[in-house]
This record gives structure tokens, sequence and C-alpha cells, in this order.
């Protein structure tokens, strides 16, 4: 028996679950030296603003134990050059692609970008990118339940566009702020983004990344985001997409096990260019072997021990 | 030409002198598309610590077989180190732009360029050394003392002229490789069409790149820099340039000493 590993998303249907985080893929041409585009689940690009953005100062990553600290600061050529320069390779993969978006000084910056995208065909959702921890930001809008349900509101009247709202693990609770994404209308979560982190030079007194502080990522944060989804599982209708440190199938049925109908590769693709290949097949293995004809009785199955 | 991830069979590891360590892995591949100035990007274990790849300049290359230059300094290069021959290594290369080589009319006192190696930066440069067969570089090597002097033999026995400047005075010039850098320029004084390739400590590269530019030379440099991806991903190992920040893995590690900015 072959398994199904189609999943559907708010208003778009995947192939299969294993999608790449936004941020940790380029805009995919990056890729193409290593593996066969076509066969992942869905692309999330890098975050792009309205405006062209430099990024943080450098030094803008560091190594820590089992993980990694980096603080890019959202660079990136701006919406015009984006859809311009970067959208015409992503549009021939015949893939879904997310676009992943975020403002900069004005939720309003949201509205721009939203438009802009609308009209293009090949673009299948919009990640809300409310969670980035390094914009220098007293607070982020996704570390507010009442400001995420503003800025999901504000971006679903502008789009019939699938949303999904990423979401940041430095909150009192995942799921509260889940829930404001839900019920402003957005089709899906995805969760977790970087913890907030920071790692000191001894030697030189300063810190290792040149914006001081940064975003955790990695096997490290793994913990954290399962027991995130498996709290918002609880809580929310919506899919989830799971993210925080997967490096292979194993790590990856974890999230699925927890509530996650879809996961991405993130920091992995790092080190490990093929990896969300390897866990598309691993999936196809593990569910043969456990009998499982779609991802319906994986999804979510979690039981007491 | 495109990289590739592969496995790699390690021919050989073996320490050199103190830290200093030689690895030879079996990659037609690699060997057959690299250049001067290009890296590896390799996996030293398969666990999760280290976590990221650790990227190392390509010393030479001999039919199928690459070899690595490397200095043991923290966790990932000591486990590089206590891998041994005929196990399998996770490589990603040849990756970035490496050197451009002169062409044919350089001459400065039968010298096509000036190679500045300050501490490891021999390891790419002694590849460089090797493409240049038109005419011998002139090889300027820079250390804190003596026993830190790093391939002055390779770079002699390709019939190269080698000059060394120790912080100590130990062996060679007593002073900064820079210093000795300008006081060449100086004797010379025709260096119009000369080229300078340096690979060495940030405040070095950017003192050859002022001494280079003074004396309107081109230069290029070897830029080391912290990376997560090696293949243009992250955006982490930017650098500064007049055209914006740079990526040192791809648009580097190579670049002008005219384009950066510091």
């Amino acid at each position: 028996m072959k398994p199904d590993l189609s999943v559907r998303i708010g208003k778009f249907d995947l192939k299969n679950p294993v999608m790449v985080a936004s941020g940790t893929f380029g805009y995919a041409e990056e890729f193409a030296p290593f593996i066969d585009l076509k066969k992942l689940g869905a692309i999330v690009t890098k975050t792009i603003t309205v405006s062209p953005r430099l990024g943080n100062l450098p030094p803008r990553t560091c190594e820590t134990p089992a993980g990694m600290l980096n603080s890019i600061g959202l660079e990136n050529p701006g919406i015009d050059k984006f859809i311009r320069e970067k959208l015409p390779f992503l549009k021939k993969l015949g893939i879904p692609v997310i676009v992943s978006i975020a403002s900069i000084d004005d939720p309003g910056e949201f509205t721009v970008l939203a438009s802009h995208l609308d009209k293009i065909k090949e673009v299948s959702a919009l990640e809300l990118n409310i969670s980035c921890p390094n914009l220098h930001k007293d607070k982020l809008i996704s570390q507010d339940a009442k400001d995420t349900f503003e800025l999901v509101s504000l971006v679903r009247k502008l789009t019939q566009k699938c949303l999904i709202t990423k979401l940041s693990p430095n909150v009192t609770s995942i799921s509260e702020i889940a829930l404001a994404a839900e019920r402003a209308g957005s089709d899906a979560v995805a969760l977790i983004n970087t913890l907030g982190g920071m790692s000191i030079d001894i030697d030189k007194r300063t810190p290792k990344i040149g914006s001081w502080s940064a975003g955790l990522s990695g096997p490290a944060i793994r913990p954290v985001a399962v027991k995130m989804i498996w709290e918002a599982h609880n809580k929310i209708k919506i899919p989830i997409i799971g993210m925080g440190g997967i490096m292979d199938i194993q790590s990856a049925l974890e999230f699925f096990i927890a509530g996650a109908s879809a996961i991405s590769v993130g920091t992995a693709n790092f080190i490990n260019p093929r990896a969300s290949i390897e866990i598309i097949s691993g999936l196809k293995a593990y569910m043969a072997d456990n009998n499982m004809r779609d991802l319906s009785g994986l999804i979510g199955s979690l039981r007491a021990c | 030409m495109l990289p590739e991830q592969i496995k790699a069979k390690i021919i050989s590891n073996k320490r050199f002198k103190d830290n200093y360590w030689h690895l030879e892995f079996e990659s037609g591949l690699i060997a057959g598309r690299a250049l001067p100035g290009q890296f590896v990007n390799i996996k030293v274990s398969d666990d999760v610590e280290p976590l990221l790849r650790r990227p190392l300049s390509i010393h030479g290359t001999q039919s199928s077989k690459v070899r690595l230059f490397y200095e043991v300094l923290g966790m990932g290069t000591r486990i590089l180190s206590n891998r041994r021959p005929g196990e399998f290594l996770d490589v990603i290369g040849p990756l970035g732009n490496g050197f451009s080589l002169p062409g044919k009319g350089h001459r400065l006192g039968g010298q096509a360029a000036i190679l500045v190696a300050g501490g490891m930066g021999g390891a790419p440069l002694l590849f460089l050394a090797k493409k240049m067969i038109l005419s011998k570089p002139l090889i300027l090597i820079g250390a804190r003392t003596k026993s830190k002097v790093l391939c002055a033999q390779e770079f002699k026995a390709l019939g190269s002229a080698v000059k060394i400047a120790t912080d100590d005075g130990s062996a060679g010039f007593k002073g900064r490789v820079t210093e000795l850098l300008s006081q060449v320029l100086r004797e010379a004084k025709n260096g119009g069409d000369l080229s300078i390739y340096a690979c060495g400590p940030r405040p070095m590269l950017k003192a050859v790149s002022k001494i280079a530019c003074d004396n309107n030379i081109d230069s290029q440099l070897s830029l080391e820099e912290h990376m997560a991806c090696g293949i243009g991903a992250c955006l982490g190992c930017v650098v500064a340039t007049k055209s914006g920040y740079k990526m040192v893995c791809k648009d580097g590690p190579v670049f002008s000493g005219k384009e950066l900015t510091w």
C-alpha cells in the first residue's frame, strides 16, 4: 500500500507535509544544486518587506550547544525586486509557494505587501511573520493577543489567499495567541519562530552577535517547539505547521504526533541541504511500516504514557 | 561550477606540527572543479554537536585528491583531527568565488604577483601559487614567532622567493608582514601592473588593502567569517562593501580590496 502524504492547509493542498522554513532556504535557487526542489511539499520564502533592507550588523550567526543564533534582520530586496527577480524561478517549480511578509515600522505595511501578492496566482499562501526577534522591538505583534487579532484581521480583509500566522515562542501562553490568530481568520498557524537568545565572547567581553541579541534555532529548541504545538493543538481547530529543530524523520514525527498537520525544516537545511527530501522518504517508510493510509492517523495521535 | 554534497573517503589525516594538520580526501569531482581560493564545508561528525559544518579552504588538489591544511582550534577541528583514513566525510564543495589569476604581462623584478600569508593564510595561497605557472610569485609570510611560520618550505619548493616577517623577530624581518610588504613595494617602485593576493587575519587584510590602494595596485583578499550554510542561503556571513553587504560564502571569500569598506 502506498501511503497518501497529501494534506490540506486552509485553502490549498500539499502533496506532502514537508515544507522548508522561511529564512533558511533563501529563494530556493540556492538549493537547486543539491535537491530536486519539485519534491518539496511547499517552499516558504525569506521574509519580504515593502522596502529593501540591508539587514543587521555582522557578525550575524554563532554556534551554540546543539543550536545556533542568528540575527539577519530581515535582509531582503523589497517586494518589487522580489516579484521581478526572485519569484519567476519559484513560479516555474510548480509547487506551492508561500511568501513570508513582515512590517518594520507600521503594521500598515502588511496591506501593501498583501495587495501586491494577492494578484499573483502562483503565490499559494502568505505567511505573516509577526514574530521576528531581530528587529530591536520592545514587543512583537505576536506577543500580544489583541495586536495579533488586529493584524490578522487587517490582512484578512485584503486577500482571499491562505493566511498562515507565524508565532513567537517568547510568550506566556502560546494557545492564547494561536486562538487570537484563528478568531481573526488565519487559515493556519506556524510555530515556532526562534527563541530570543544571546552568547558572549568571554575574552573580549562582547556579544558574539553584532546586534547583541539574536534568535536561537536548531535541535536545542525542539522540546520547546513540541510542547507549544501540543498546547496549541489542544486549543485551536486550524492546522498547525510545526517547526523548531527538526533535523530528520525521527524529530519530524514528534511534531506530527504532537499535532502538527505539516512541518517545516529550518536550520537543518544549512547543515544538510537534503534534510527535507530525506524526511519525505522517511515519512513514507514510517507510514507504510505502521499501516497508515494517510496522515490523519498520525497527526495529533499522542497518547497518554 | 556548481557545488555538490558528497560522502568523501579520508585518505590521510596527519599532524604536521603542533596543532597543524593535513587532511586528504578522495573526490574526483571536487578536485576537478576546485579553483584556488574556494573552500569546502565539512560536517565533522554525524552528531548535532557541533551543529554546523566547518568551512576549510582548499590547500591543493592532485588527480582525484583534495588536500586541506587546518589548525585545531575548537571542538569542530578537534573532532576532525580524530577522523581516520578510510572513514567518510560529508563534504559540500567546491564553494565560493576564488582568486582571479593574473595575466601574462605582469612583472615585478620577475615576479608576477605578491602573495601575503598571515597565520593560516598559506592554506589557500599555496594552491594559488601552484597555479601561477607563468611566473613565480613573491611570497611574504607573517607570523607571531618562528614556530608559527607556515608553508615556507612548500612555497620554496615551487620555486618562489619567500620572505618572512615575525612579530618578535625570531625569523626574518622583525615586525608585521604588512610593514614588510610596504618595504618590498618601496624597493620595487614599479608596482603599477602588479597584483597582491592575501589571506590572513582581518586586521592584516585591511592593512594590505590600504597599502595596495595607496600604491594603486589591485589586491584580492580572502576573508574568513562564521558561516551557517556556506551556500548563500542564510545571509549570515556578510561583509560590508561599497555596494552593500555581500556574502563571504558565495560572493567571496575572495574580494577586491577596492570593494571592501571594512
